[in-house]
C-alpha cells in the first residue's frame, strides 16, 4: 500500500500581516507549523502503513524552508519527502496547487491512496483535495472521519455530512481529505527523531515534474485576490445583572423583543 | 496555440478517454486513440487517462475563452428526496439580484432522482430556467456522476456565474467542477457583487478562521464560481404565480462510477445540521461534568435549537465531533449562539463569531467571550441555564 499525504505549512496563528503592495501574507517573522488538519493525514496514513505493509510519502508544494516541517514527520514514520519548490509556484491559487501537486505526484509513481486534510487554516477553503483528485482523474471523499475498510483495490469510509454521514466505497487508486476525528495523532520515537535528523528531502522544481509553467504560480491562477481588509467587530455588549432568575428574565425579555424569537411560535 | 496528441507507445486503448470527451471527438483505431477534428481542446480527456498518453499543450493566459460567449447566472439546487434545501432557495435570492443587476437570466441546475416536485419551488423563488436530471444513479449525491453532469451542463449552456452552497456537498462538488472546467473558484463567499464597470464577480469571502477578509475575482476565465456560506444570503419570499421553464437537457450520465454512497442519517434525535440552525445552544468545559450537558440539551429543545460544543468538551468525549465548532471544527452563522462555559479562544471564536447575536454565559468577566458577546451574563451557567429554560417554557 503506498500512501502520499499532502501537507501545508501554514502560520502559527491566524493573526495576520498583509503586504499591502502584493495583497500577498506576510510570511516572515510570523512561526510556521504544519496544517493541523494535515497532521490527521499523515497519521491516518502512517496506521493503514503500519496495519498493510507499504510506505508513507508526504509532499508539499512551498518555499524551501518547508523542507524543515517535512522532515518532522519522518520523525513519526513517515519514508520518503518529496518539496515542490519553485518561484513558479509562487502566487497560486487552489487550482494552480492542485495542478502542480498532480504532476509531483505523478513523478512520484505508484500510489494507492492520497490523503489530504480537511482544509488548510489560512485560506480555508477546503478546494484543494477534491481539485487535486479531478487533475489525477482519480475518485473521491471530503470530510472522512473514519475508513472502515481497505484493500482489494477498494476503500470504504464514513464521510461526515451536515446531518449524518455517508458511507462511501471508492475504488484505488483514491483521495481522501480527513477531519480531526478520524484519530489522534502520534507523537514522534526518539528513534524517529534519529532518523529524522538524517532526513533528505527530494526537492523538485517545475521542470523537474514537467509542469507547464502557464498553469503554475500566479500565471496559472484563475482567481485573483484584488483587496483584503480587517473586519472590525464593533460589538457593543449588554450585560445582565442580578440572580440567576433575573439574568434569565432580563436576557429573555430582550430575545423576546427582537424579531427572531416570538412568544407563542 | 494550445495543441493536443495522443503517444502511441504509452496509449493502451483502454477507451477511458473516449467516454470522458463530451464533444465524442476521440475514436480507438487498432487499439490506439485517435482525436477527431471536432476535438475543442478542452482538455476534459487528459485526466481521464491512467497511462498518461495524453500531451495538451494549454494556450497561454489571458482570456482563454470568449467572455462574451458565456451568459446567465446560475445556481447548484441541493436538494435531498426532491426537496430544495434552504441554501438552494438562498442562493436564488442572491443570483435573483446578481442576474438583474447583469440584465440576464437566473437558472438553476437540479439533479437527483425525480427531482421535479423541487423545480416549482425553485421558480417561484426567483428562478427563470430550472435544468433538471433526473436519474436513479443521481439519486444520493455523488461526486463523480454530479461532476460530470454539472461539467456538461456548464459546457453546453455557457453560464457566466455559478454558485453553488458550501455545505458538506457543495464545497465538494464545486471543486471537482472548476477542475474539471478550468476556472476558479472562490470558497466560502459571505459576499457577492457585481463591479459596475467591468460587470465581473467580486466576491467577498473570510480567511484566516475570520480574521481576515479578502475579495477576489476570476476575470479570465469563466464561469465565475463560487460556494457561499450558508444562512448569510436571503431568499426571496415564494411567489406561486412566477413562471419559469424547465428544460431537460440530453446528458451523458456515467453508467459506472467508482464511487458509491449510502447516506446515513446520524443524528440520535438531536439537531447536528449547524450549518442550517437558526440557533445553536453551544457547551464548553465550564460545563462542568457530562451530565450537565442535559441542560444544553433542554434548552436547545424549548429553542427548537442545534447543539454546538467546544473542542475542549469534544476531546473530553462528552459529546461527538460532529458538534464541534471552531477552527477544527464547523463554521456557523445562526441568528444566535448560546455560549454556556465557553472562554471564548481564538480557535472557538473562528467557527462562530460571524453569528448575528452572541450570548455568552461564564462566571468568569474576564473571559475573552465577553469582548464579542452580544449579551452577557456573569454567573454559574449550571443555575442560569435552568432559570432560561423556565423562561422560555413558559414564555415560547
Ligand atoms: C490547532 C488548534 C485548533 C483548535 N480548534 C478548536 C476548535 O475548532 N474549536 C474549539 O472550540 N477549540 C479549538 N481549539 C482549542 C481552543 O484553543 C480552546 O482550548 C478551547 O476552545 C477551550 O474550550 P472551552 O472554552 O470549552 O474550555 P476552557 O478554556 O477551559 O473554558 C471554560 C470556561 O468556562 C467557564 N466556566 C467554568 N465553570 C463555569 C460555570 N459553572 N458556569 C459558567 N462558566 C463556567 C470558565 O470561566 C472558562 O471561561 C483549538 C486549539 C488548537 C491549538
Ligand atoms: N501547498 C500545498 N502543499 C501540499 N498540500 C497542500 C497545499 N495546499 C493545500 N494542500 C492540501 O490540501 C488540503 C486543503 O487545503 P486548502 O484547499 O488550501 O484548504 C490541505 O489540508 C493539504 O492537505
Amino acid at each position: 500500500m503506498n500512501i502520499i499525504v499532502c501537507v501545508k505549512q501554514v502560520p502559527a496563528t491566524t493573526e495576520v500581516k498583509m503586504n499591502k503592495e502584493t495583497n500577498t501574507i506576510i510570511r516572515e517573522g510570523i512561526e510556521s507549523v504544519i496544517n493541523p488538519f494535515d497532521t490527521y493525514a499523515v497519521e491516518e496514513g502512517l496506521r493503514i502503513k503500519d496495519r498493510a505493509e507499504g510506505k508513507v510519502t508526504v509532499v508539499s508544494m512551498g518555499i524551501p524552508a518547508v523542507a524543515d516541517m517535512l522532515k518532522q514527520t519522518v520523525a513519526l514514520g513517515v519514508d520518503d519527502c518529496v518539496l515542490l519548490s519553485d518561484r513558479a509556484f509562487a502566487g497560486a491559487d487552489t487550482l494552480a496547487t492542485a495542478y502542480a501537486l498532480s504532476m509531483g505526484i505523478r513523478k512520484i509513481g505508484e500510489y494507492d491512496l492520497i490523503i489530504c486534510g480537511k482544509q488548510a487554516t489560512d485560506g480555508d477553503t477546503a478546494q484543494v483535495g477534491p481539485s487535486l483528485a479531478e487533475k489525477l482523474g482519480i475518485p473521491h471523499a471530503t470530510y472522512v472521519r473514519k475508513i472502515t475498510g481497505i484493500g482489494d483495490g477498494r476503500i470504504q469510509c464514513q464521510r461526515l455530512t451536515d446531518d449524518g454521514y455517508d458511507d462511501i466505497e471508492l475504488t484505488l487508486p483514491a483521495l481522501i481529505t480527513v477531519v480531526k476525528e478520524i484519530n489522534e495523532p502520534r507523537l514522534p520515537s526518539l528513534k524517529g527523531m534519529m532518523r529524522a535528523k538524517k532526513a533528505e528531502v527530494a526537492v523538485w522544481t517545475a521542470d523537474d515534474v514537467g509542469a507547464d509553467k502557464a498553469q503554475c504560480g500566479l500565471q496559472g491562477s484563475p482567481t485573483q485576490v484584488i483587496q483584503t481588509f480587517v473586519p472590525v467587530h464593533d460589538v457593543q455588549s449588554e450585560m445582565f445583572e442580578g440572580t440567576p432568575e433575573e439574568q434569565a428574565r432580563k436576557l429573555t425579555d430582550r430575545l423576546l423583543s427582537m424579531h427572531f424569537m416570538k412568544a407563542g411560535e | 496555440m494550445a495543441s493536443i496528441r495522443i503517444i502511441p507507445e504509452k496509449c493502451v486503448g483502454c477507451k477511458l478517454c473516449v467516454a470522458s470527451c463530451p464533444f465524442g471527438a476521440i475514436k480507438v483505431v487498432n487499439k490506439k486513440a485517435v482525436i477527431m477534428d471536432n476535438c475543442t481542446l478542452c482538455g476534459a480527456c487528459v485526466s481521464s487517462c491512467k497511462f498518461f498518453a495524453i500531451d495538451f499543450i494549454k494556450d497561454e493566459m489571458g482570456p482563454s475563452v470568449d467572455l462574451s460567449a458565456y451568459k446567465g447566472v446560475w445556481i447548484f439546487a441541493e436538494q435531498k428526496e426532491s426537496i430544495a434545501s434552504n441554501v438552494a432557495l438562498e442562493l436564488l435570492g442572491e443570483g435573483r439580484k446578481l442576474a438583474d443587476k447583469l440584465g440576464v437570466e437566473l437558472s438553476a441546475v437540479l439533479i437527483g432522482e425525480k427531482p421535479d416536485s423541487a423545480a416549482q419551488v425553485l421558480i417561484a423563488h426567483g428562478a427563470d430556467n430550472v435544468y433538471v436530471v433526473d436519474d436513479p444513479t443521481l439519486r444520493d449525491f455523488n461526486d463523480e456522476s454530479y461532476t460530470d453532469v454539472f461539467a456538461q451542463l456548464i459546457r453546453t449552456y455557457k453560464p457566466e456565474i455559478v454558485l453553488m452552497g458550501a455545505t458538506a456537498y457543495g464545497r465538494s462538488l464545486a471543486p471537482r467542477v472548476a477542475s474539471r472546467i478550468g476556472t476558479g473558484l472562490t470558497a466560502d463567499c459571505t459576499g457577492l457583487q457585481i463591479d459596475d464597470e467591468s460587470k465581473i464577480l467580486m466576491q467577498t469571502r473570510p480567511a484566516f478562521g475570520g480574521n481576515l477578509m479578502a475579495t477576489i475575482i476570476c476575470p479570465n476565465h469563466r464561469p465565475q464560481m463560487s460556494s457561499v456560506r450558508p444562512k448569510v444570503m436571503k431568499p426571496i419570499p415564494a411567489d406561486p404565480s412566477r413562471k419559469g421553464n424547465i428544460i431537460r437537457p440530453e446528458i451523458n450520465i456515467p453508467a459506472v462510477t467508482s464511487t458509491k454512497v449510502t447516506p446515513v442519517t446520524d443524528n440520535n434525535g438531536k439537531m447536528v445540521n449547524l450549518a442550517e440552525a437558526d440557533i445553536i445552544v453551544s457547551c464548553g468545559r465550564g460545563m462542568g461534568d457530562p451530565k450537565n450537558l442535559k441542560l444544553v440539551e433542554e434548552l436547545a429543545e424549548v429553542l427548537g435549537a442545534g447543539i454546538g460544543a467546544s473542542r475542549a468538551v469534544v476531546d473530553s468525549g462528552w459529546i461527538e465531533y460532529n458538534h464541534q465548532v471552531g477552527q477544527t471544527g464547523k463554521t456557523v452563522g445562526p441568528k444566535v449562539y448560546f455560549a454556556c462555559g465557553i472562554s471564548g479562544a481564538v480557535q472557538h471564536l473562528a467557527g462562530m463569531s460571524s453569528s448575528d447575536t452572541i450570548i455568552a454565559i461564564n462566571k468568569d468577566p474576564d473571559a475573552p467571550i465577553f469582548k464579542i458577546a452580544t449579551f452577557g451574563i456573569v454567573g454559574d451557567a449550571l443555575e442560569v441555564l435552568p432559570a432560561l429554560i423556565k423562561e422560555f417554557r413558559e414564555r415560547l
